[in-house]
């Protein structure tokens, strides 16, 4: 199925399973997925993919119980949003762990994306891999948005009519493209029913990118943190550098979901509002608007760079057009990030430059953060303007130049070594068996 | 909409002089509805100072208390509710363990002091309230905000309204045909004139009032008529928390045990 040689699924003759199997090789694929040669030395950074099918499974759960009882109304909304809260058995519940379910779906998505950025996750062969990627951020971010257009709270109604108006500024078609997208003259009923309707679609798309996702990754296999390729020349050296899936990825990853569930769970019963905004407990009022119209916090860095946009680009493109560019393609370049890297070495743990850039532009992005979440006055404008270029210089310049003018630091041999290294050093349980022993290469 | 003693209509209106007549405090409330409407007056608190009271549904383990929430709805009933509705709020709700507890019959009899809708009748019609009923919205001018959710509507929440209440610094000034009331919570001047003082309420268990004590309380009410299912939740999230914590310990020790004889093949051979 992929590229790296796995045994191969034999049925026993006269089994259900060989039965089923001869004709629809399903049977074939689970065991492909159970035994499927995961590097062994993966970090507690690699966690967040499991992670993230789960959310995308709970927001699904509680999204389309939630759907039962939701009306979509002008008022019928945020009076059916406040049944679900008081009336329905465990509504509460359901409606705290969707919404919190969407930031910690950002939370790991974040992760995702940063431990993806580090060990080089998006070079060759996982173009694909990572473009994919890429389209399910912007798909979530979509449904995410439109998700919190659907309780019609202040915020709801707010943010949907500055982020729809945002399309107003595209040259010729802008307004009826916005009066398209708002299906009428105003924000309204009509843009809250398209808002739910395409709410309940988006997440089965991504669930359709996370297939494709995951086919593309157990086509190329996974990555590690030290970029060196498991070794595909035979079963034998790739059982050298990976351990089966199933169990130890497993408990693995079953122990991370679960320390992210605890803090999850402390968010939904313990300060289930504490990520929202109190103006969205304010029903939508058209004629008054907040003193401060923010977004979640999930979109506050991309927001920032919306806002940064305060002048006209190269004297054709308005200000408003600009930051609208600036917005989408400070995510589109992320997309680029595998032609723009010039560096052989996949894993930044051996780039002693690049590292440290790496490290800039974590910064750069929770500066952004709290940019897009100040008014915009005072310093903000400066920074969310020259984090915004620091944004694009990181993808733009960053990441060719110091690709051709770094000295990596020597690499691993092979994952098998590596792992053998860091085991045997650190394991101060066995004393006698420790440095000698690690010492030696491994063949 | 609902009976309503002239008085307690005056109420939140009229600082000082609580016999202020009717007429003045409908007009001046009428103005501030277009104050309302501008964005200063919706703003969600924020630039006041706001003191962190210590409630008794505080913190992992916190509940309503039973007693408070019933003060409390006292003090709505009697200040409160001249001009503010709760129409998410239904009058059974009134009944619930985990909040006012009202026996039955208590419930029927407060339901029975309001007025609402009478969708049988012609339009215009009222009716006496029963407790499947919403806590009706009066007609009155200066766009009050409804308080089923005032507590969650804004930035600290039950700590904001409580601040608010003890915030009033007895400073007014005019603008336009309105008065607006210096606030030390609000961080500035709203046009709600301080609507307690400490005796608005005799209290039906005995407790004596203050104006700390009826905001405390009136603050506490609040919080539970935005959040009914608030001690439901607690509850459930110790018990959730301490599932997951062991369940995590045990997978944490089975993941460890997995993996020894990779990690660690000398010591399986």
């Amino acid at each position: 199925m992929g590229t790296i040689p796995q045994e191969h699924y034999e049925p026993k003759e006269g089994t259900t399973s060989k039965w089923i199997n001869d004709r629809l090789p399903i049977m074939g694929m689970i065991d492909h997925l159970q035994k499927f040669p995961t590097p062994k030395n993966l970090n507690y950074a690699y966690v967040f993919g499991g992670i993230l099918v789960l959310f995308l499974v709970i927001q699904i759960v509680t999204g389309i119980t939630l759907a039962m009882h939701y009306r979509v109304g002008e008022t019928a909304s945020f009076a059916s949003v406040e049944h679900i809260m008081r009336d329905v058995n465990y509504g509460w519940l359901l409606r705290y762990a969707h919404a919190n379910g969407a930031s910690f779906f950002f939370i790991a998505v974040y992760a995702h994306i940063f431990r993806g950025l580090y060990y080089g996750s998006y070079k060759a062969p996982r173009e694909i891999l990572w473009i994919i990627g890429v389209l399910i951020f912007v798909v979530m971010m979509a449904t995410a948005f439109m998700g919190y257009v659907l309780p019609w709270g202040q915020m709801s109604f707010w943010g949907a009519k500055v982020i729809t108006s945002l399309f107003g500024a595209i040259p010729l078609v802008g307004e009826s493209l916005k009066e398209w997208l708002w299906g009428g003259p105003y924000v309204g009923e009509a843009t809250l029913n398209r808002m739910f309707s395409l709410h309940y679609l988006l997440p089965f798309v991504i669930a359709g990118l996370t297939v494709l996702h995951i086919w593309a990754l157990h086509h190329v296999g996974n990555t590690n943190p030290t970029g060196v390729e498991v070794r595909k020349e035979s079963i034998e050296t790739v059982k050298k550098d990976t351990v089966p899936f199933t169990p130890f990825y497993v408990t693995k990853d079953l122990f991370a979901i679960l320390v992210f569930m605890i803090a999850f769970a402390f968010f939904v019963y313990f300060a289930p509002n504490y990520l929202g905004h109190p103006d969205n407990y304010i029903e939508a009022n058209p004629l008054a608007t907040p003193a401060h119209i923010v977004p979640e916090w999930y979109f506050l860095p991309f927001y920032a760079v919306l806002r940064a946009i305060t002048f006209d680009f190269l004297w054709i493109i308005p200000a408003k057009l600009g930051g609208v560019i600036a917005m989408f393609g400070a995510i589109a370049v992320l997309a680029f990030a595998p032609w723009l890297d010039t560096s052989n070495v996949r894993s930044t743990t051996y780039r002693p430059i690049y590292r440290w850039w790496f490290l800039v532009l974590v910064i750069d992005f929770f500066v952004l953060m709290w940019a897009g979440g100040q008014p915009a006055e005072g310093i903000v404008p400066l920074v969310s303007l020259l984090a915004t270029i620091y944004w694009f210089a990181h993808f733009l310049i960053v990441l060719p130049v110091v690709g051709l003018i770094e000295k990596p630091l020597p690499r691993p041999e092979s994952i098998e070594q590596a792992f053998k290294d860091k085991h045997d050093d650190t394991d101060d349980a066995n004393p006698g068996q420790s440095a000698g022993v690690a010492a030696q290469p491994a063949e | 909409m609902m009976r309503t003693p002239a008085s307690r209509l005056a109420l939140p209106l009229s600082p000082p002089n609580k016999g202020i007549d009717m007429k003045l405090s409908i007009a001046s409330a009428l103005t501030a509805a277009l104050v309302a409407f501008s964005s200063a007056a919706f703003a969600a608190g924020g630039a006041g100072k706001i003191k962190d009271h210590d409630f008794s549904f505080d913190g992992m383990f916190g509940a309503y208390d039973q007693a408070q929430l019933q003060r409390g709805f006292q003090v709505y009933e009697a200040v409160c509710a001249g001009c503010h509705g709760m129409k998410h709020v239904p009058f059974r709700a009134l009944a619930d363990e985990n909040g006012p507890g009202f026996s039955d019959e208590a419930v029927k009899a407060i339901a029975a002091n309001y007025e609402v809708a009478d969708e049988e009748g012609e339009p215009g019609d009222t009716r006496e309230a029963l407790p499947f009923d919403y806590f009706p919205t009066p007609a009155v001018g200066g766009n009050p905000p409804d308080m089923s959710l005032l507590a969650k509507a804004r930035n600290g929440g039950p700590d904001y309204i409580y601040s608010l209440l003890l915030g009033y610094t007895g400073e007014e000034k005019e603008s336009g045909d309105s008065i607006l009331y210096e606030n030390t919570a609000y961080g500035g001047y709203l046009n709600m004139a301080a609507p307690l003082y400490g005796d608005d309420v005799e209290y039906a268990d005995g407790t004596e009032a203050s104006l700390e004590q009826v905001s405390a309380d009136i603050s506490a009410f609040l919080m539970w008529a935005a959040e009914p299912k608030l001690v439901e939740r607690k509850q459930a999230g110790v018990w959730s928390m301490t599932f997951l914590i062991l369940f995590a310990t045990l997978v944490w020790f089975t993941n460890r045990k997995v993996w020894a004889k990779v990690k660690h093949p000398e010591d399986h051979t």
